[in-house]
């Protein structure tokens, strides 16, 4: 046992590039989880000394208090600008943005499209969680079809409202984009799998070989009006039905192999 | 105080910006103070185009000019709209190759210049705006023909070199015209 | 300094820009002032610096918030429509205390207006377009070495005061041509450090972030008071005016920019017919001086107000004389440009009434 433990102790240190602070998220949310994963991958990289994190307007306001990295706060949607500014300006930094369905995939549509066809040398977390959170639970982009929110309470139609947007697909017809896959965090095994796409994604960062993005399935227990484990059920159940996981591009492990790199 | 207030104007394409541009250029490069303002917008391609030069022993004030004492007309809307501005004892030149009409002012000097004409015979109708050019700054003494030169030099670099010469050509050709008519 | 040139008043902007150390550069095609995004296209690359044409001004702010947040001196150039888009940005760079250099040619509005010379977005400039607590120094040079100059400056009290900082130009003054000097280029690597407050990497320091935001009040609050402190340490240090003719004056004009120099001959024309005109020129509008222009009222019965507005900047004029003579205005609206003949007219009227 005490051998085990020492281990299973190890495992589980908190990463050097979380700040400490607690996360104020709600229980059975997913900030937390991929947090962690970023700051595991920042510290493996050793990357913390020349990170900025860009933080949007959402739940993930605060993501940079949490993360022992430099950081600032876009203006809602504009995260993908302020990263290109930051890049293009140093290009010897390492650019994170940090951004949700509203942010990244309604009010920013344009940034993000543009910095990924230009394969701006960022790497993009889009947390999918069907849900404007921060506001109250309203109707976001990738609200799904029938799905009630305090903005659609009678119910998502394809008549009123339109469809669920599908971030991964487009990224597919833009040819800057170096990385772009969809992954899951709902379950214990999701998760090096979660990692590892965003490994690949800051790699198509550290390469050079263009705009990585990985987008997260994720869950607002408090929003979408369910217990934790009820709404990882749910988001198993319907998300992954209209937004299939999987890699949608991957020029990446072409060039790590091409450079020897695991 | 010496001071030119010239507006050149006429269709877009007919080379009027240069023409101010040159008197302007000019202008600087005998220490004088100068300023060209352009009229701009989409009428510049095809419609009517204007530019305001001002060249004077002084710092320039407005580069806006309500009274010009000097006009250099290409076309008649802008003999239409120039020549009732025009201040007593003005000077007009008239490109008559593109207006088949009388000025009505009788208290200016008129100088026509058969501008086209001129530059078709050295083998450029372009170079119409340098014949216009040289007999501006016969009648107006704005600027002298070498500082001009030296302004056309400037401009002209490149692939444009090889139009020096006639464009020279064109503006002595203006010059004579003016000398005739001033008599 | 080198030999006199002649150039575009939008070349003069951007080559002065270059030669300030600027070497960022994010911009969006906007008439008329899409030759200064040309230029720095062209000049950027030659001098190792970055030029991105930005999907839409709303994305150009915001590249300037990020490479303004990592150090760089940046610069953007718009007109009207274009500068209104980037008030949300502007708003968030005053509070993040980000410095960035904004060029607005104005042109005739409201709305898709027109593309002619205008003053009508002085409201919007100078007492701030976007949301919230905040003030822009504004400088609204009237001929082009003084735009080279103040574009230079512009650069200077950006980074002093960790501020955006506007230059108001007009239509007339982008395009317009007129010879001017260029000082010598200041090697960017010789600018002051900003390793202060930049986002660098956190480095051998605790990690640290530069942001418009804090949930808290009181907090946000003293964010707040930073920002009003250092208004105060502007208003002090940077106005900027000048006096034409105001020695002896009866009359006092008083025009910013272009108009201005337009008023300077209207001066002369008045000068002409006996009467004793002069002109204040306000050149930095926030902060506006005030005080200057208040002493100068005490010696007239007349300061008479032009612009290219239906009167905007009449109101910090008004502020200053406090009813100590009459405030008269004379304005031309949606990009018609006054002639010095209209202004004296105009003037002439209020002399007989």
């Amino acid at each position: 046992m005490g051998q085990e433990l020492q281990e299973s102790i190890v495992l589980a240190k908190m990463p050097k590039s979380l700040s400490g602070k607690e996360f104020t998220y709600c229980p059975g949310c997913h900030h937390g989880i991929v947090h962690r994963i970023i700051a595991e991958l920042i510290d493996e990289f050793q990357l913390r000394e020349k990170t900025v994190l860009v933080a949007p307007v959402g739940c993930s306001v605060f993501a940079y208090e949490f993360f022992d990295v430099d950081g600032t706060v876009a203006a809602h949607g504009r995260a993908l600008a302020v990263a290109t500014g930051m890049k293009r300006a140093r290009p010897d930094m390492f650019i994170i943005t940090y951004q949700g369905d509203g942010d990244l995939a309604a009010i920013g549509t344009a940034e993000t499209i543009h910095a990924a066809n230009r394969g701006e040398r960022v790497t993009t977390i889009f947390i999918n969680n069907a849900v404007y959170g921060m506001t109250g639970g309203q109707m976001a982009p990738t609200t799904l079809l029938g799905m009630k929110t305090t903005t659609s309470p009678y119910g998502r139609t394809p008549e009123r409202e339109g469809y669920p947007i599908h971030i991964m697909e487009i990224m597919k017809a833009l040819p800057g984009v170096a990385y772009a896959e969809r992954v899951k965090v709902s379950k214990p095994q999701d998760i090096p799998k979660a990692k590892m796409a965003i490994k690949k994604a800051f790699y198509a960062q550290l390469l050079d070989v263009g705009f990585g993005i990985v987008e997260v399935l994720s869950t607002c227990p408090t929003n979408w009006g369910m217990d934790p484990v009820e709404a990882q059920r749910w988001l198993e159940e319907n998300m992954t039905k209209e937004f299939p996981l999987g890699v949608y591009v991957d020029k990446v492990t072409e060039v790590m192999k091409e450079k020897g790199v695991k | 105080m010496m001071e030119h207030k010239l507006i050149a104007a006429g269709f877009g394409g007919q080379g009027v910006m240069l023409f101010g541009q040159m008197v302007a250029q000019a202008g600087m490069i005998e220490g004088k103070h100068v300023t060209w303002l352009p009229s701009y917008g989409p009428e510049m391609r095809g419609g009517t185009a204007n530019c305001t030069v001002v060249v004077s022993d002084e710092p320039v004030a407005s580069p806006v000019v309500d009274k010009p004492n000097e006009i250099a007309i290409f076309n008649i809307p802008s003999l239409l709209k120039f020549e009732p501005m025009l201040e007593e004892n003005g000077i007009l030149v008239l490109n008559t190759s593109m207006i088949d009409r009388e000025p009505t002012r009788k208290d200016i000097t008129i100088i026509r210049v058969p501008a086209n004409e001129v530059a078709d015979k050295l083998g450029t109708l372009k170079a119409q705006n340098m014949v216009m050019l040289g007999a501006y700054i016969e009648v107006a003494k704005t600027v002298s023909v070498e500082s001009v030169f030296k302004a056309l030099e400037a401009k002209m670099t490149g692939k444009k070199a090889q139009f020096l010469d006639v464009n020279k050509k064109a503006i002595e050709e203006g010059m004579k015209i003016a000398r005739q008519q001033l008599g | 300094m080198g030999e006199k040139i002649m150039v575009k008043g939008t070349e003069a902007i951007g080559e002065a820009a270059i030669r300030a150390g600027c070497r960022v550069y994010f911009g969006y095609p906007i008439t008329p002032q899409s030759e200064l995004t040309e230029y720095m296209a062209r000049r950027m690359p030659q001098v190792g610096g970055v030029f991105l044409q930005a999907e839409s001004e709303v994305a150009t702010v915001n590249m300037m918030y990020g490479a303004s947040s990592v150090g760089a001196r940046v610069m953007t150039s718009t007109s009207s429509p274009g500068f209104s888009l980037m008030q949300e940005g502007i708003s968030y760079m005053a509070c993040a205390r980000l410095p960035g250099v904004f060029v607005d040619v104005v042109r005739g509005g409201p709305g898709l207006g027109d593309i002619q010379p205008s003053q009508g977005d002085y409201f919007q400039i100078v007492k701030g377009g976007g949301h919230g607590d905040y003030r822009l120094p504004v400088f609204s040079p009237s001929s082009l070495q003084e735009a080279v100059e103040l574009t230079i400056h512009a650069f200077d009290v950006a980074d002093k005061y960790r501020t955006p900082v506007v230059i108001f130009a007009d239509g007339m003054m982008g395009q317009m041509m007129e010879p001017v000097e260029f000082p010598d280029p200041i090697d960017p690597s010789t600018l002051p450090s900003k390793d202060d407050w930049a986002l660098t990497g956190a480095k051998g320091r605790k990690a640290r972030y530069v942001t418009s935001f804090d949930i808290d009040p009181y907090k946000l609050e003293k964010m707040n008071l930073v920002l009003q402190e250092t208004y105060k340490e502007i208003e002090k240090n940077e106005q900027k005016w000048e006096e034409f003719m105001t020695d002896d004056i009866e009359v006092l004009f008083v025009a910013h920019g272009t108009v201005g120099r337009i008023v300077k001959s209207a001066v002369k024309l008045a000068r002409q017919k006996g009467i004793k005109a002069g002109l204040f020129r306000p050149i930095s509008l926030y902060p506006f001086p005030y005080k200057r222009l208040s002493e100068l009222a005490e010696k007239v019965d007349i300061v008479m107000t032009v612009e290219m507005s239906s009167g905007q900047m009449l109101e910090d004029v008004r502020l200053a004389v406090e009813g100590k003579a009459e405030t008269p205005f004379y304005g031309r609206l949606a990009g018609v440009v006054p002639t010095p003949g209209e202004i004296l007219e105009a003037l002439m009227k209020e002399l007989r009434r």
